[in-house]
């Protein structure tokens, strides 16, 4: 018996892209002008895209001689006006922390790509997310605060570079995209939505005082009122880009119960394994950061009293962990599943988390409740009739009551 | 008979590239004298309408509140980093790092190297006092054998901090450096070799010349716990170390010759 094999139609407008590589073509089509980089496992196709794309383009390719000095190049290109990317990973995104403050000092727009790998030290080159508090801690020394746009897909990351070149550029702040090894380094298919940014002209960029009086970029202020005065404007400027760059994206959330809270990576895992528990009757849904700094603190807080649980999957020890639990104020339990050192959740044990999650934080059922609550009017009863009782019957009540609602609580978190 | 008449002639003005402010150095520093200098090469030039500088860390920072032109400020010991990434999307910019030998020689050693490696076309003035002059006059990798500092307060002893680092000679034997000398402030005849030095720097970056480099011997009376005219007096001691001279001009052929490492270049 013979018989054809039934072929999809090829799909034409979607390309395979490593993420690396995608990123780099992505920042080349936003106008980037130059790049400066320093080899690093898991991100150096990014760097060797850029050797190669960024000659023919007649822009400016560098292979510094550490990180150092690649963000510190970075920050004299930017102070002369051009569009700039970094990239490393980990170790390398370490030695940029003097870079990054001086630029966040200096308000000098750059786009800094932190393709993570598993620490501390020299770590490992699997994919990791623990670098979520360096990068949304502001990096380096100093108050300041650096927005952190993070992908969960080839495609949107190409969306979010010329994103993350509009935000530097409107806001005169260095920008981190922070995405992990497996998105930098796994192939798929892609409709790549690259997009030039617009320039706007600068009037703070140096290039040479013909016409006008001499201009410095600087960090320094020596005098306190000066730096405060200083300080105040960074603050402010962060407070708008609170207000207007907070992105997120809410998945099966409307009817949901539980959530997961993830992002990069760890989204993808827990978008299947939401998928999984729901086929199996949870209401589970799924809230995915994507900015980081500023993390969607308000979304969560109005989201958490309609949820009885929460789990949060990431590539770590627990990290973003706290801004959730800062998120949602104690208004609802805050679970955390995560793996580390280069180990990638599977879906299998995500969903196994879920469901976890479902049971520990299902109601009682009523009959239970009734029955204390029974005991103890009878207790307020005989406390009632003799005087010198003790009238510890309402405590009991609220003991036996918290207990059952938070006693899961105990050995679920982290 | 006829008589002389006197005709005003002016001999000595503030450059315009100057600013007529008074500055925050100690006296006896000899910042203002390579302030001066580096003013009046770039009216003479006419350069400073294209001159990016870049800012050290250190007591020379405030240089942006003295010249006149567009400056940076670096990370301490980046300046040649920083100087870079303005070159390579400035070509038509004149480039410029001041740098102190604490910046240059101890914690920008990689990125001094490496520019003068890459062969970027910029001119690094670097002004060698010997100690960390802003924060309170500590050893530097420049620091001379003996010497009392605020570190070293037995003297440099070779044997726990090993000895003065001739960084100039260094960077004259990497293949991408043009132009490499030492000058002094020491006295007015110093100053006018000083500036003959830096001219020829700043011609060779003009002329599309690779990497180059003016080592400035200057004082620090106040980290060196010397009179300002003793601290002056004391750069003949420090000249005992750090020979002065050009060291290598590749255009004119003196000091290293052909580079080792440029022989396959085009």
């Amino acid at each position: 018996m013979t018989g054809t094999i039934e072929r999809p139609a090829p799909v034409r407008d979607r390309v395979l892209m490593k993420g690396n590589e995608a990123i780099a073509e992505a920042a080349i089509q936003a106008g980037c002008d130059a790049y400066f980089g320093y080899p690093i496992t898991p991100q150096a196709e990014l760097l060797e895209w850029m050797a190669r794309r960024m000659p023919q383009e007649g822009r400016v390719f560098v292979q510094a001689e550490s990180e150092i000095a690649a963000i510190t190049m970075g920050l004299g290109a930017a102070a002369a006006g051009a569009r700039v990317m970094v990239s490393s990973s980990g170790p390398g995104i370490s030695l940029m922390a003097e870079g990054m403050s001086y630029l966040a000092g200096s308000e000098l727009p750059l786009v800094l790509v932190n393709i993570m790998r598993g620490g501390p030290g020299l770590g490992s080159i699997g994919p990791s997310q623990s670098d979520y508090f360096q990068a949304t801690r502001g990096h380096g020394h100093g108050d300041y605060r650096v927005p952190v746009l993070a992908p969960s897909s080839i495609e949107e990351a190409v969306t979010l570079v010329a994103d993350a070149f509009e935000i530097a550029e409107r806001y005169r702040t260095p920008v981190i995209l922070l995405a992990d090894g497996l998105l930098g380094q796994a192939m798929e298919p892609v409709r790549p939505a690259f997009r030039a940014v617009p320039r706007a002209a600068a009037d703070w960029t140096v290039g040479g005082a013909a016409g006008r009086p001499p201009r410095t970029v600087r960090s320094l202020h020596l005098e306190p009122e000066a730096l405060e005065a200083h300080n105040q404007h960074l603050q402010r400027k962060y407070r708008e880009i609170e207000r207007a760059e907070t992105r997120w994206a809410a998945e099966m959330l409307d009817d949901a119960e539980i959530a997961v809270v993830a992002y990069g990576t760890a989204a993808r895992v827990a978008r299947t394994a939401v998928e999984r528990v729901r086929a199996d009757g949870m209401a589970a849904g799924l809230f995915r950061p994507i900015s980081l700094w500023p993390f969607p603190t308000a979304a969560l807080r109005d989201l958490a009293p309609r949820l009885r649980g929460i789990l949060v999957v990431e590539l770590s020890a627990g990290q973003m962990i706290e801004d959730v639990r800062l998120a949602v104020e104690g208004r609802v339990p805050v679970f955390f599943h995560g793996r580390t050192g280069g180990m990638v959740p599977s879906p299998g044990a995500v969903a196994r988390e879920l469901a976890r999650v479902w049971a520990l934080t299902e109601p009682r059922p009523t009959a239970r409740l009734e029955e204390a609550r029974t005991a103890a009017a009878q207790v307020m009863a005989g406390a009632e009739r003799s005087e010198a009782g003790p009238r510890t019957g309402q405590p009991a009540v609220d003991a036996a009551i918290w207990q059952e609602r938070h006693a899961p609580m105990k050995d679920a978190t982290r | 008979m006829t008589e002389a008449v006197a005709v005003p002639r002016l001999l000595f003005d503030r450059p315009a590239s100057l600013i007529d402010r008074a500055t925050h150095y100690c006296p006896g520093c000899g910042h203002g004298i390579v302030h001066r200098l580096i003013a009046e090469l770039v009216d003479e030039l006419a350069l400073a309408d294209r001159t990016i500088a870049v800012a050290p860390v250190g007591c020379a920072v405030f240089a942006y509140d003295y010249l006149a032109f567009d400056w940076v400020e670096a990370p301490h010991g980046r300046a040649p980093a920083v100087a870079t990434g303005i070159r390579r999307v400035r070509p038509e910019a004149f480039v410029l790092t001041y740098q102190g030998d604490g910046d240059l020689a101890a914690i920008g050693t990689a990125e001094i190297v490496h520019a003068a490696a890459r062969g970027e076309r910029i001119t690094a003035v670097f002004v060698n006092n010997g100690v960390y002059g802003m924060t309170g006059g500590q050893m530097a990798p420049t620091t001379l054998l003996g010497q009392h500092t605020t570190s070293t307060p037995a003297g440099r002893d070779p044997i726990t901090t090993g000895f003065p680092l001739p960084i100039s000679e260094m960077l004259a034997i990497v293949p991408g450096s043009d132009y490499v000398a030492r000058g002094s402030v020491v006295d007015p005849g110093s100053i006018g070799k000083l500036k003959a030095m830096l001219r020829r720097a700043f011609e060779v970056q003009l002329g599309g010349g690779r990497f180059s480099l003016v080592e400035v011997l200057s004082t620090c009376p106040v980290g060196w716990g010397m009179t300002p005219t003793e601290a002056v007096d004391h750069l003949s001691v420090v000249a005992e170390t750090y020979p002065l001279g050009v060291i290598l001009d590749r255009a004119k052929g003196i000091g290293a010759g052909a580079a080792p490492g440029r022989a396959g270049e085009g």
